[in-house]
């Protein structure tokens, strides 16, 4: 578990500033940290303090301004957009808001993410698909769309369609802060039921305090700077 | 094999999806598109048909050559040039006979309600022929008498119903330039531009009903070929030959030349292709609004996408296929629409307006231009598809 080179995300003395001039902000300060393959791991802070930014630039969605950060291995400071760009196929990204695509049947949603994977032929990645589905317990609601969804169950579609292209790494952003607790609890397990049987590592920011648990691995963050664990 | 591989590598169709789940959007970019379509489908259609329409006659003439005077302008405006260049022509080795044919207009009065109108009045001589309709010669051969007259059934009705009363048998004289006429014959040559209405007479007659007209002069000058003889090289030696009192053409070019007249000198072209081209506008105005709506509405969606790691070409792919979709949905009915409206067209004005392939395919070009054009200009929202903004 502990072999350097084997790891999924490196981060070592990574700043970010946002702004100009008198306006720029410091909002991460000096980030070090490791996540192996199968951890999952949770992020914790007040609003405001860099977890999401954090987040962004893991996800190969922002520009690393200074410092070091490797996901599997390949290092994201100067990396070109078209880098980015294919590394994020790797990355399985569950947001706040679902963020489904509204036109899309449920079945299709989970196969906009299988549709990244290469090789598969058009049946085969929409079998996956339905699979995927299957796996999060909607069956027997694969034809309807995301509008006709409840909180929960639109939260569980955005799980399948992130797994579906079968990333190494899933980020997810407060995935249960629109769902009510016993909802938030079954998606967090779920998640983590589902992540560990693709071995695919997870990181997880939230406020929830209900969720902790699920977590191999705590981290703190305030101002900008990672506390150390507890 | 490659389909078959492009059909096992495709994948959800998000821009038919993205159209088709929003019923009333696209509904409102197809009425669009079918309307500009149908808007450059008519003042083409229309443009073309008037420049066709000034040629009807012309394009019936049995000639391979045509002599004309270089004064004459165009069909509205024909100078007489003497017979004899005609009877100098036959001396040409290639030349196998000739007909001279007068052209001008005369006051016809309608002999219903006996008000006079202008009509193009063709003079020849009727034992030489003057259209290719194999018909026409027999029709023709009435003309030997004095005061006899073959009226066009296609003149606009004003004239009065001059064939209906024919064809019932009835008797129809009329007066033509202030002297009587009996009509012996119908035929079928159509209303142009600058003629409403066409009578074919002999020319003997046509000295008579127009008596300041020189007897020596003719307007137009028919010229027939042996077969397989080279035109352009007749051309070439007659006007070598012949005074500069006449000017030698070919038939196409005389069609050409009459066309070429309503293109350059009258300000329809330019009316009708502007019409055309508001319509264009019109249409890149609606689809730019409903894809850029679209696209601004799903950028989240987009952005979405992006994070995934859908690269922008993609992306960008999918605006461009709904536009191309927009296009072949907006085109289907436009052009139903236009094939309706020509006939209504033909059948209320009698003008030729016809869907040309020509023009069929033009028009989808244009459509296709102009969605493509307006997906490119919705693409550039598309950058403002951020990922990291959806955190």
């Amino acid at each position: 578990m502990n072999n350097i080179n084997n790891n999924t995300l490196k981060i070592v003395d990574l700043n970010h500033w946002f702004g100009h001039g008198e306006m720029k902000r410091h909002v991460l300060q000096s980030i070090s940290m490791e996540i192996f393959p199968g951890e999952v791991v949770l992020l914790t802070g007040p609003s405001g303090c860099g977890k999401t930014t954090l987040l962004t630039l893991i996800g190969a969605l922002r520009k690393v301004q200074n410092g070091e950060l490797k996901v599997f291995g390949k290092q994201l400071y100067g990396a070109s957009r078209k880098t980015r760009q294919k590394l994020r196929k790797n990355i399985g990204m569950i947001f706040q808001g679902h963020n489904l695509l509204r036109c899309l049947t449920a079945e299709q949603n989970v196969q906009m993410g299988a549709d990244l994977l290469n090789g598969f032929s058009y049946k085969a990645r929409r079998a996956q698909s339905r699979e995927w589905l299957r796996a999060v317990g909607l069956e027997d609601h694969m034809s309807k769309l995301p509008h006709d969804l409840s909180g929960g169950q639109k939260q569980r579609v955005a799980i399948a369609r992130a797994l579906a292209a079968r990333p190494k790494l899933l980020l997810a952003d407060e995935p249960t802060s629109a769902l009510d607790s016993s909802t938030g609890r079954e998606i967090v397990d779920l998640l983590k039921k589902l992540a560990l049987e693709q071995s695919c590592s997870v990181l997880m920011v939230t406020h929830d305090p209900r969720i902790l648990d699920v977590a191999d691995r705590l981290l703190r963050m305030e101002d900008g700077q990672l506390l150390p664990s507890v | 094999m490659k389909l078959k591989n492009f059909f096992e590598k495709r994948k959800i169709p998000l821009a038919w999806l993205l159209l088709t789940r929003q019923p009333l959007r696209i509904l409102v970019a197809i009425a669009g598109i079918a309307f500009a379509g149908i808007l450059m489908f008519m003042q083409l259609g229309f443009r073309d048909g008037l420049f066709d329409a000034s040629v009807t006659v012309h394009k019936l003439f049995n000639a391979d050559l045509v002599l004309i005077s270089p004064r004459s302008k165009s069909s509205i405006s024909m100078s007489g040039f003497p017979r004899r260049r005609l009877i100098q022509a036959m001396a040409h080795k290639d030349v196998i006979g000739t007909t001279a044919v007068n052209w001008n207009f005369l006051l016809w009065r309608n002999p219903e309600n006996l008000s006079t109108r202008s009509i193009l009045a063709l003079g020849f001589e009727p034992s030489k022929p003057l259209l290719i309709d194999s018909d026409f010669q027999i029709k023709a051969e009435t003309l030997k008498n004095k005061g006899r007259v073959l009226f066009d059934d296609l003149s606009r009705d004003e004239f009065g119903p001059i064939s209906s009363w024919f064809k019932n048998g009835r008797i129809v004289e009329t007066e033509v330039g202030g002297k009587r006429v009996r009509v012996s014959g119908i035929v079928s040559l159509g209303p142009s531009f600058g003629a409403d209405g066409n009578l074919i007479t002999s020319r003997e007659t046509y000295l008579e009903l127009s008596p300041g007209n020189p007897q020596g002069s003719i307007e137009i000058g028919l010229v027939r070929l042996k077969k397989g003889a080279d035109t352009a090289k007749v051309v070439r030696s007659l006007d070598l030959s012949l005074p500069s009192d006449v000017k030698v053409m070919s038939l196409n070019s005389f069609i050409d030349f009459e066309k070429n007249y309503w293109k350059s000198s009258t300000s329809i072209g330019f009316i009708f292709t502007l019409g055309a081209a508001m319509g264009f506008i019109v249409g890149c105005v609606i689809v730019y609004q409903i894809l850029y709506s679209d696209v601004s509405d799903h950028l989240p969606e987009y952005a979405t996408l992006m994070a995934m790691g859908y690269n922008l070409r993609s992306l960008l792919g999918v605006v461009a296929r709904e536009g191309f979709i927009l296009s072949i949905m907006g085109y289907i009915p436009a052009y139903i629409s236009g094939q309706a409206l020509y006939s209504l067209v033909r059948s209320s004005t009698k003008l030729p307006v016809e869907m040309s392939f020509s023009r069929a395919l033009i028009i989808f070009c244009l459509i296709l231009f102009m969605c493509m054009g307006s997906a490119l200009a919705a693409m550039k929202k598309l950058a403002d598809a951020d990922p990291a903004e959806i955190f």
